[in-house]
């Protein structure tokens, strides 16, 4: 019982980190450090959703559930199963390991989902989208509206519209490009895909949906951060100003509403120049391997 | 040696732009005709011709002995699934692109939808009576005589060969 207990503390432990990573504000100068924050606590909840019923089918064995867990397939491959243990504790077992299967088969369709739509839409940029000597690298696709956007892949394309390239100016337009270049290189498509695989096995979870879009605004300021290496804060600036500015914003509420107010979180924090803390870094850090070390540690022992 | 992906891509733009929306299409021997620039060989068309109907973007129909060929969508179409895509209005966010910023109107955004939702009325069923007969359909192409002189046939066909 106290090994199940000890995954439910985990469990715990991570949905109050999540809820501090959402609402601080110190993940928008490290964003690095908050994606990693993020990966532990998706990967420590999902160790520990599969631990907490394994860990109360072997609780008769007295055992780590590690342990236990060999100890009754054990017991079971020679047919002789101990007095404590009954169809409950087996059926508890089985829980487990269908989470387990369950998260790693949409991981596995999300994936395939992705590999799929990925190549008919470098299909069809092949053949409609046009190089221009404007952005020299990227794709262009003859439309009015503003897009910019980096399709990822170990051939990864960047596609800016038309309508983007007549809304920027070229400075503004360089430092979009190196946005993209750095999604593409870091491959920020594979730090969303286990969120968004997560968000698709349990749709009803709200947390589960704001820690995906948490996420994907880390990446995007990871890669702002990566074009205002390279550009001053300024053209960066613009440019996301103007996407802003560009619509008139008279969408359908809630398609859009997280979006624009993304860009205004991105904009002030271009503007304010703040150091990283040290100390707030290292605690995080700390505090994310702690959260991965806690179920990895009871499933070795 | 040209890559393949230029070759479909010339083939779609003659496609495109030299195939009138109302004639039900062109055979191999009009494309390879209108693509005269590059000097390819009639075999190469019809496998490009192929490939681009595997992938859907391309209807064949039979017509007597040979097979029609037209674009399944237009070019539009296709630059209006990108953007929606692109705009992350798809409705699906399976190819996982990153964004730099969202910025749509709902106009625009309904502009697009309209574009597909047009495209989609219009196209026929042809492509999947006639997929499965595909390979036997490209053999008669072949055996076919070159002497197609249709009235309706477009007089600008060799001009976008050269993109």
């Amino acid at each position: 019982m106290a090994y199940a207990l000890h995954f439910s503390l985990t469990i715990l432990a991570c949905w109050v980190t999540a809820q501090v990573l959402a609402r601080s504000t110190w993940p928008w100068q490290s964003p690095r450090v908050a994606i990693v924050c993020w990966q532990a606590v998706g990967l420590a909840l999902g160790l520990s959703a599969m631990g907490l019923p394994i860990a109360l089918g072997v609780s008769a064995y007295d055992l780590p559930p590690g342990s236990g867990l060999v100890a009754l397939f054990d017991d079971l491959l020679h047919n002789r199963l101990p007095a404590g243990v009954n169809a409950l504790h087996l059926s508890w077992v089985g829980i487990g390991f269908g989470i387990g299967a369950v998260l790693l088969t949409t991981t596995v369709r999300s994936t395939h989902a992705a590999l799929r739509a990925q190549r008919r839409h470098r299909d069809l940029l092949a053949l409609v989208a046009r190089d221009d000597p404007a952005v020299p690298g990227a794709l262009v696709l003859d439309h009015p509206s503003a897009a910019a956007y980096c399709l990822p892949g170990v051939k990864p394309r960047v596609v800016v519209s038309a309508g983007t390239l007549s809304l920027l100016d070229p400075a503004e337009l360089d430092a979009v490009l190196t946005h993209e270049r750095a999604h593409a290189q870091e491959r920020h498509d594979l730090v969303l895909l286990p969120f968004t695989a997560l968000g698709r096995a349990l749709p009803w979870l709200r947390w589960v949906r704001q820690a995906h879009e948490r996420v994907a605004l880390l990446v995007e300021m990871r890669a702002d951060d990566k074009a205002r290496e390279l550009h001053a804060e300024a053209p960066l600036a613009g440019a996301l100003r103007r996407f802003a500015t560009a619509g008139h914003r008279i969408t359908p509420a809630g398609a859009l509403g997280l979006g624009d107010r993304d860009l205004d979180v991105r904009v002030q924090r271009l503007l304010v120049v703040d150091e990283p803390r040290r100390l707030i870094v290292v605690t995080a850090l700390a505090v994310a391997s702690t959260l991965v070390m806690l179920p990895i540690s009871l499933f070795l022992s | 040696m040209t890559r393949l992906g230029d070759l479909e891509r010339a083939v779609m733009d003659v496609l495109w732009d030299s195939v009138p929306s109302t004639s039900d299409g062109v055979t191999v021997r009009e494309v390879a005709d209108a693509l005269a620039g590059r000097e390819l060989a009639y075999t190469t068309v019809m496998t490009v011709l192929d490939r681009l109907a595997g992938k859907g973007m391309v209807q064949r129909q039979r017509e007597g002995r040979a097979w029609r060929y037209r674009a399944a969508a237009s070019r539009e179409a296709h630059i209006a699934q990108l953007m929606l895509d692109a705009l992350d209005l798809g409705g699906s966010r399976d190819a996982a692109l990153v964004r730099f910023a969202r910025s749509v109107t709902g106009t625009e955004a309904e502009v697009l939808r309209a574009a597909l939702s047009a495209e989609a009325t219009g196209v026929s069923p042809v492509e999947h009576a006639t997929g499965g007969a595909g390979r036997a359909g490209a053999l008669a192409d072949r055996v076919e005589a070159p002497t197609s002189t249709r009235a309706d046939r477009p007089t600008s066909a060799d001009e976008p060969a050269d993109r």
